[in-house]
């Protein structure tokens, strides 16, 4: 587990002035299923491409299995399966033909190949339609095929580049399904970028963020979290009745939060009450939900809501480009 | 070929200790090599049948290309347009050899190469057919080489495949050009066929292997227009734009660049009074500028090979033409004659697919 594969060290990209990937140091382990997060433009392809030895790195160097894709480029390809994001097929032959394409290019014979391809084609779910001209396939079936197409040359890392971009949700699922089952069952590398924020969630076991070229953070989702909102990590939405709390507090002090900070000063860890729409957000440096709880109902509230927040990736996302600025 | 492999290899390992530029082109030159190498019939000696043996990549991309290029609606148009023409020719110089035939022609050993040079002024004869269809051919086959796999977003998939880059760009071009000398071939030598039922009277040795020359000579001339908009593609996104860049040459070089080579030099036309020295200089200075064109080149070439008594191609003073006594040149004088004009016609090729090369070995690939 601990085996690096991918190793990224100082990789700078510049295009004339304008700098693309800035002094990016990123190590990926064997096995893992990693997600490059960002805005477009934030270098996340070109990073791909320098990975895949596609592009020159303007400065720095990368390590792909031990092999540098700047002077080795095939025998990088030969052990990376790349899916270039919208990935396109030639459109008059059938996808079994364009994927013999590929088999022969990766230099299996015929006979392999039609095992291989048999195979692959099951696997993704495109067994019937195999003998149609991919002009003809929808946008989830050429995606599917562009990962049979990855998983020919039996990689050990696949790089997929925004894989879920124009594929309807339960499609999406069911690709990232299909991913996340290889990449266990093989001992898969995976690396994906994309922007679409649940996805990646669900699946990576860590991700890297990106904007305008740095890497901003890299961990797992808990890690990030922890490392962003260091002071209050736990925030308890609570809600309560408005009748009941007229009839107990004066009208300008039932929108304020001072009473109920009185309320709560007991309880070990609140760092903060801040109201939003009538609901009170508490937050704590700890998870205090059932003595919250219980104080309110002890002082005669009529609690209607109560709501532990995670922080999600979207937090994370939206607090780090929100203060992109900031953090430099 | 062995030898040279081994001797690349040599050049290779020394040039690998001191400079890295040139080690790496001689890596691509060997492994062009190695391809060619594995084309010998050792691979058979190892696999059973088709299924098992392993194929280089290589071939792999130029059997595709070539079943592309066989199967597209383009070049079946193509082939319908030229053999058209070429059989039309045909029946006009089939209809006229009867009459072509004067006693004491020079040329009138070489009487099958009539085939492909006679007209009666309704129809050019073939060989100005082929020099007039042949650009269109090369352009047509090459001008969505490289944009269209890259309008496709096949291009990064395809190079994220274990190949050297340089494989596609080759394989696109040898593709087009295998198409193309099976087209010719086939095409001349049904013509040869049909004009040796026609007339009864077979060629000989020598015309034979005029008609071949000319073949290779055509295959050239189209490799050249093949080149040029093989190397459109490569620069140009649009293959609309790169089609029209193809078109747009052929059509100055076909019809505006003789006009305006003769209206820059017409001041300097020499009158009734100017010397012979002057004449000769002006009328070689005029030569000169007007082979920049292929289609000069490959005009002045054709003419020489299917017309044996063709003896320059250049302007003859009265002393050299005086007591010449008319007749044929054999086939190694005619073909040391249009020896240069052949080089020039290889090296306009060559030049287009270094810039085409270059462009796109350097080239980064983005998927759109």
């Amino acid at each position: 587990m601990a085996e690096n594969i991918i190793e990224l060290i100082d990789l700078t990209k510049k295009y004339g002035s304008f700098t693309a990937v800035d002094q990016l140091n990123l190590t990926i382990r064997k096995g893992e299923i990693f997600g490059l997060l960002g805005p477009n433009g934030a270098g996340k392809s070109t990073t791909i491409l320098m990975m895949l030895g596609l592009t020159e790195p303007t400065s720095g160097m990368a390590s792909v299995c031990g092999i540098d894709p700047t002077t080795k480029p095939i025998e990088v390809k030969r052990i990376v399966g790349y899916l270039p994001e919208d990935v396109g097929f030639y459109s008059n032959r059938s996808g079994y033909e364009n994927l013999m394409f590929t088999a022969m290019l990766n230099g299996l014979s015929r006979w392999e190949a039609v095992t291989k391809i048999d195979q692959l084609l099951e696997l993704v779910g495109l067994t019937e339609v195999a003998g149609k001209k991919t002009g003809k396939y929808s946008r989830g079936m050429l995606q599917r095929l562009g990962l049979a197409d990855v998983l020919i040359k039996n990689p050990e890392v696949i790089i997929l580049d925004e894989p879920t971009l124009g594929i309807d949700p339960t499609g999406v699922k069911e690709f990232i399904e299909l991913i996340v089952t290889l990449s266990r069952a093989e001992g898969l590398t995976v690396i994906f970028s994309s922007h679409d924020l649940h996805h990646v969630q669900q699946v990576c076991d860590r991700v890297g963020l990106f904007v305008n070229g740095r890497l901003l953070a890299e961990g797992d989702i808990p890690t990030l979290s922890r490392k962003l909102f260091t002071k209050s990590q736990f925030v308890i939405e609570v809600g309560i009745s408005k009748e009941v709390a007229d009839s107990q507090h004066d009208s300008e002090e039932s929108d304020s939060s001072g009473w109920l900070m009185d309320l709560l000063k007991e309880i070990e860890g609140i760092i903060d009450v801040e109201v939003k729409n009538g609901i009170f957000q508490i937050a704590c440096s700890r998870d205090a939900t059932s003595e919250i709880a219980k104080a309110m109902v002890e002082a005669g509230e009529k609690l209607i809501y109560l709501n532990k927040k995670e922080y999600g990736l979207d937090d994370i996302y939206y607090r780090y480009f929100e203060g992109g600025e900031s953090h430099e | 070929m062995i030898f040279t492999i081994a001797i690349l290899k040599e050049v290779k390992v020394m040039n690998n200790t001191d400079k890295k530029p040139a080690g790496f082109l001689m890596d691509r030159l060997t492994n062009t090599f190695s391809f060619f190498k594995s084309m010998t019939p050792k691979s058979e000696k190892d696999g059973m049948n088709n299924d098992v043996k392993v194929l280089h990549p290589f071939s792999v991309i130029l059997n595709k290309e070539i079943s592309d290029h066989v199967r597209s609606w383009r070049f079946v148009l193509l082939v319908l347009i030229i053999a058209l023409t070429c059989f039309a020719s045909l029946f006009t110089a089939l209809s006229n050899i009867g009459k072509a035939v004067k006693p004491g022609d020079p040329e009138g050993a070489f009487f099958f190469l009539k085939l492909f040079t006679l007209t009666d002024g309704t129809l050019p004869p073939f060989m100005v057919f082929i020099s007039f269809l042949g650009p269109l051919l090369g352009i047509s086959l090459g001008f969505d080489a490289v944009n269209s796999e890259q309008n496709n977003r096949t291009l990064s998939r395809i190079l994220a495949q274990p190949i050297y880059r340089d494989y596609v760009l080759n394989a696109k071009f040898l593709a087009a050009l295998i198409v193309i000398s099976v087209m010719f071939f086939a095409l001349v030598f049904l013509v040869m066929g049909i004009g040796l039922i026609a007339i009864g009277i077979p060629p000989t040795v020598e015309e034979f292997f005029r008609i071949l020359c000319f073949i290779i000579l055509s295959i050239l001339y189209v490799a050249f227009w093949l080149n040029l908009s093989v190397l459109f593609s490569v620069r140009f996104r649009q293959p609309a734009t790169s089609a029209l860049s193809g078109i747009a040459v052929w059509l100055f070089f076909t019809i505006f660049y003789g006009m305006i080579v003769n209206l820059a030099i017409k001041p300097y036309t020499p009158s009734a009074m100017s010397t012979d020295r002057y004449i000769y200089v002006f009328e070689s200075f005029r030569l000169g500028l007007l082979r920049v064109m292929p289609n000069q080149l490959f005009t002045e070439a054709t003419t020489t090979l299917l017309m044996p008594a063709v003896r320059s191609l250049g302007p003859l003073t009265m002393e050299q033409v005086y007591g010449t006594i008319p007749g044929p040149l054999p086939l190694s004088q005619s073909l040391l004659m249009v020896w240069p004009q052949v080089t020039g016609l290889i090296a306009a090729t060559v030049l287009c697919f270094a810039l085409s090369y270059v462009s796109f070995m350097r080239r980064e690939i983005r998927s759109r």
